[in-house]
C-alpha cells in the first residue's frame, strides 16, 4: 500500500503540496472540522447505493455493485463521496470550482491507490459532450445562485436511462432552528455563514424545477439526526435536512 | 486500482479465529484477513478447559460451516436446575427449574411452533472447537501466522503491525482478540474499570458413574456457585467458585482428599466420581475496556471484556462481539468505506460496549446476592427464585436472555450470513 504522495517532483512547487496536504489532511479527519459529513456519509452512500442498485438491477451485498457505472459528482470537495463510490467499480468524474479542492482530492485519491477523474470546473463548464449514469447534487443545490438553470444543466449531463440524486435542505421553521442555529452557532458544527436559509428549497420547490427539465422525483426520504445517540438516520420526516431520486419522464 | 486491503487479528483463540471465518465470507478475497498467535504453532489444541455454547453462539457456527464438524462433540443441555443450599444440606431443593428448549414464543418446551426446538446450550471441549475453527479458517484461506505481534503504529490511511519475527504488515484495521491481559490493549493505552472477586473458580472435568441425562446443575453454596455442565458420555465440566486461598488449598490436595471435598459439594447422585483433568484455579475478576475501539483498532472477546463466570455468559459475550464486528465492517466495506475508519468503529462500539456493561453489572449483583451466608438474603432470593419458576412467561425471558436471543442480535447470531 504506497504511504507516499505520486506527485511529479519537477513541476510542484512544495509549499503549495504541503498546504493541499494539509488542506486534504482536514477534509479527511474523521474527527476534524469535516466531522459532521463523516458521520452523515454511511447513511447517504447506503441510500444512493441502493437506489443505483435498484435502477441498475446490481447486487448491493457485492463488493463491486457499482461496477461500469459513469458517475458525477458535483461539489466533490475532498472525494469523500467520491473515493467510497470508485471503490465500489464507478467510474467517478468529481468536480469543484475550487482548484484547492480538487488538489487535495487529487491527493488522497493517489495515496488511496484508486482513479479518479477530479477536475476544478462546474456543471456549466462541463460542456455537452460526456453523458451519465448517475448524476449526484449531495448539499450543492442550497449553494447555487439559479437552482432551475442549475438542474437543467445537471439534467443534460444524464444519460436517458440515467438517474440523478439531489440531497438539500427544506426551507421550514424547524431547519431555520436546526441547521442554521443549531448547526451553525449552538453547536459549531459549521461555520457560520455557511449556510443561507432563503435559499433553502422545499420538496415541492425541487421536485417542481426537476420536472421543467423533464424529470420526475422517483424516491424520497428525510435524513434526521437524533443528538442522544449522535446519529443520523433515515425518516420520512424531510422538514431538515432530505434526500431524492429523479429519473426523466416520457 | 486495487486498493491493497488487509485486516490483521491478533490472537488465535474463539474470537480471533470465528472473527477470520467471518470476514472471509463476507469479503472474500478482496481481502487479506491474518490471523497472529504464536500458540496456533501448537496443533491440535490441548486447552483442557470446556466451554457453553448458547443457541445464538450454535447459529454463529452454523453459518461459518464449523458446527456439523464439532456437534458431534456438543453435549445438548436439555435441562437446568438451580439450587441455593448450604454444604451441610442433605436434600437441595430446587427452586428453578429449566426443561431447555429455546421457541419462538410459547413455553420452552412446546414443540408446535413454527422455529423447530433447540437446546438453549451446548457443552463442548474447547479443543474440539478450536480444531475445527483452525481448519476452516485454513479452507478459506486466512493467513495463519505462528507470531506475536510486537507492536504497531498509526499511519493515518493504515496501521502498519509488526510481528516477532520482524516482518511488518500494513492494514487497515488490527483487531486485538488476544484475551483477558491482552497485550495490544495495554500498548494501546486503554485502560479498563473492574475489580477482582475475592474468589477463584476451580476447573476441572470429572467423570461419574451414572449418566447425567444432559442436565446442568447449579448450586449457589456459601463460597459460591458450583455448576455442574454435562460433557459427551458420562463426563461433566465443573466451574467450582471458592475465596482464593480456599481455592489454592483445595487444587494442591492429594486426590483422594480431593475427591472428598468434590463429594460434598458434587453430591453423590451421579455416582462415584472421578478427577478427568489436572483441577486448575483462575483468579476471577470483572472488567470493561474503558474503550472498545482505538485508532484502527478494535478489542473483541476477553480483551474488551471479562465477566464473572456465574452465568456463563463469558465466551458468548465475545461471539457477540465477532458477530457485531464483522457485520459493521462487512456493511462498511460494501459502502465503499474504509473499514478501519473511525465511524464505523463507533458504530461497533455503540452496539457492544453498553450491553457488555449491563452484563457484567448483572452478573456482579448475582455473585453478590448468592454468595453470602445471610439467612434474610436467602429467604428473600428463594421466594423471588421459586416466583419466577412459578411465572413461564418470566422464566421464557430468562432463557431467551440466556440463550443471547434478545436485544439487537447481529445477523450471525440469528443464524442469518452476513
Amino acid at each position: 500500500m504506497p504511504m507516499q504522495t505520486n506527485v511529479s517532483p519537477s513541476t510542484v512547487d512544495p509549499a503549495e503540496v504541503a498546504r493541499f496536504s494539509k488542506l486534504s489532511d482536514e477534509w479527511w479527519d474523521p474527527n476534524g472540522k469535516m466531522a459532521p459529513l463523516h458521520k452523515i456519509n454511511p447513511l447517504r452512500i447506503g441510500w444512493i447505493r441502493d437506489a443505483a442498485c435498484r435502477k441498475f438491477n446490481r447486487n448491493p451485498r457485492s463488493l463491486a455493485s457499482l461496477e461500469g457505472l459513469r458517475i458525477l459528482d458535483i461539489g466533490c470537495g475532498a472525494g469523500l463521496l467520491s473515493e467510497p463510490l470508485a471503490r465500489l467499480g464507478a467510474q467517478v468524474i468529481g468536480i469543484d470550482p475550487s482548484e484547492s479542492n480538487i488538489a487535495a482530492a487529487k491527493m488522497h485519491a493517489a495515496r488511496s491507490s484508486l482513479l479518479i477523474d477530479y477536475r476544478a470546473t462546474s456543471v456549466e463548464e462541463m460542456g455537452n459532450l460526456e453523458r451519465f449514469d448517475l448524476v449526484l447534487a449531495m448539499e450543492v443545490v442550497e449553494h447555487v445562485t439559479d437552482v432551475g438553470l442549475f438542474l437543467e444543466r445537471c439534467a443534460a449531463l444524464m444519460k436517458p436511462s440515467g438517474m440523478m440524486v439531489v440531497s438539500t435542505l427544506n426551507r421550514t421553521v424547524k431547519s431555520f432552528a436546526l441547521a442554521i442555529v443549531g448547526a451553525e452557532y449552538v453547536l459549531r458544527w459549521l461555520p457560520r455563514g455557511t449556510h443561507q436559509w432563503s435559499r433553502f428549497i422545499t420538496p415541492a420547490e425541487l421536485a417542481q424545477h426537476l420536472h421543467k427539465s423533464r424529470l420526475e422525483v422517483t424516491e424520497q426520504t428525510g435524513v434526521v439526526y437524533t443528538p442522544f445517540a449522535d446519529r443520523w438516520s433515515l425518516s420520512s420526516d424531510m422538514d431538515v435536512n432530505y434526500m431524492v431520486t429523479a429519473e426523466a419522464y416520457s | 486500482m486495487a486498493e491493497y486491503q488487509r485486516i490483521v487479528i491478533g490472537g488465535g483463540g474463539f474470537a480471533g479465529l470465528a472473527l477470520a471465518l467471518a470476514l472471509r465470507k463476507g469479503l472474500g478475497t478482496a481481502f487479506e484477513v491474518v490471523v497472529a498467535d504464536p500458540s496456533l504453532a501448537t496443533r491440535p489444541s490441548s486447552d483442557p478447559r470446556a466451554s457453553a455454547i448458547i443457541a445464538a453462539g450454535r447459529n454463529l457456527f452454523e453459518v461459518l460451516g464449523v458446527w456439523s464438524v464439532v456437534a458431534p462433540h456438543a453435549q445438548p443441555i436439555v435441562d437446568m436446575i438451580v439450587t441455593d443450599s448450604q454444604l451441610e444440606d442433605v436434600m437441595r431443593p430446587a427452586f428453578l427449574t429449566f426443561a431447555g428448549d429455546v421457541t419462538s414464543s410459547r413455553g420452552p418446551t412446546t414443540s408446535e411452533t413454527d422455529a423447530p426446538a433447540r437446546p438453549f446450550a451446548h457443552m463442548i471441549e474447547n479443543r474440539f472447537l478450536i480444531d475445527a475453527l483452525v481448519n476452516a479458517c485454513v479452507a478459506q484461506g486466512v493467513v495463519l501466522r505462528t507470531c506475536a505481534v510486537t507492536g504497531f503504529e498509526n499511519h493515518r490511511d493504515a496501521i502498519a503491525v509488526t510481528l516477532d519475527d520482524g516482518e511488518t504488515l500494513e492494514a487497515r484495521l488490527l483487531v486485538a482478540a488476544d484475551g483477558g491481559r491482552s497485550a495490544l490493549r495495554e500498548r494501546a493505552g486503554i485502560a479498563t474499570n473492574g475489580w477482582e472477586y475475592d474468589q477463584s473458580g476451580i476447573v476441572v472435568t470429572v467423570s461419574h458413574e451414572r449418566d447425567h441425562h444432559g442436565r446442568a446443575e447449579e448450586h449457589f453454596l456459601p463460597a459460591g456457585p458450583f455448576a455442574i455442565l454435562p460433557l459427551t458420555g458420562r463426563r461433566s465440566s465443573l466451574v467450582w467458585t471458592e475465596a482464593r486461598d480456599e481455592a489454592e488449598r483445595i487444587v494442591a490436595l492429594p486426590a483422594d482428599d480431593f475427591r472428598r471435598e468434590l463429594e460434598q459439594r458434587f453430591g453423590l447422585h451421579l455416582g462415584e466420581l472421578r478427577a478427568e483433568t489436572t483441577p486448575r484455579a483462575f483468579p476471577l475478576g470483572y472488567f470493561v475496556a474503558r474503550s472498545f475501539i482505538g485508532d484502527r483498532l478494535a478489542l473483541v472477546g476477553d480483551a474488551a471484556h471479562v465477566i464473572h463466570p456465574i452465568a456463563g455468559q463469558g465466551l458468548n459475550l465475545g461471539l457477540k462481539d465477532v458477530a457485531a464486528l464483522a457485520e459493521v465492517l462487512v456493511d462498511a466495506v460494501r459502502l465503499g468505506l474504509d473499514p478501519g475508519q473511525a465511524p464505523v468503529l463507533e458504530r461497533y462500539q455503540r452496539w457492544r460496549r453498553f450491553d457488555t456493561m449491563a452484563m457484567g453489572i448483572a452478573t456482579n449483583g448475582l455473585n453478590l446476592l448468592f454468595s453470602n451466608r445471610s439467612a434474610l438474603l436467602r429467604t428473600v432470593r428463594d421466594i423471588g427464585l421459586g416466583l419466577v419458576d412459578r411465572m413461564p412467561p418470566v422464566k421464557n425471558v430468562l432463557i431467551k436472555q440466556a440463550a443471547g436471543l434478545s436485544g439487537e442480535v447481529p445477523r450471525l447470531l440469528r443464524g442469518e450470513s452476513l
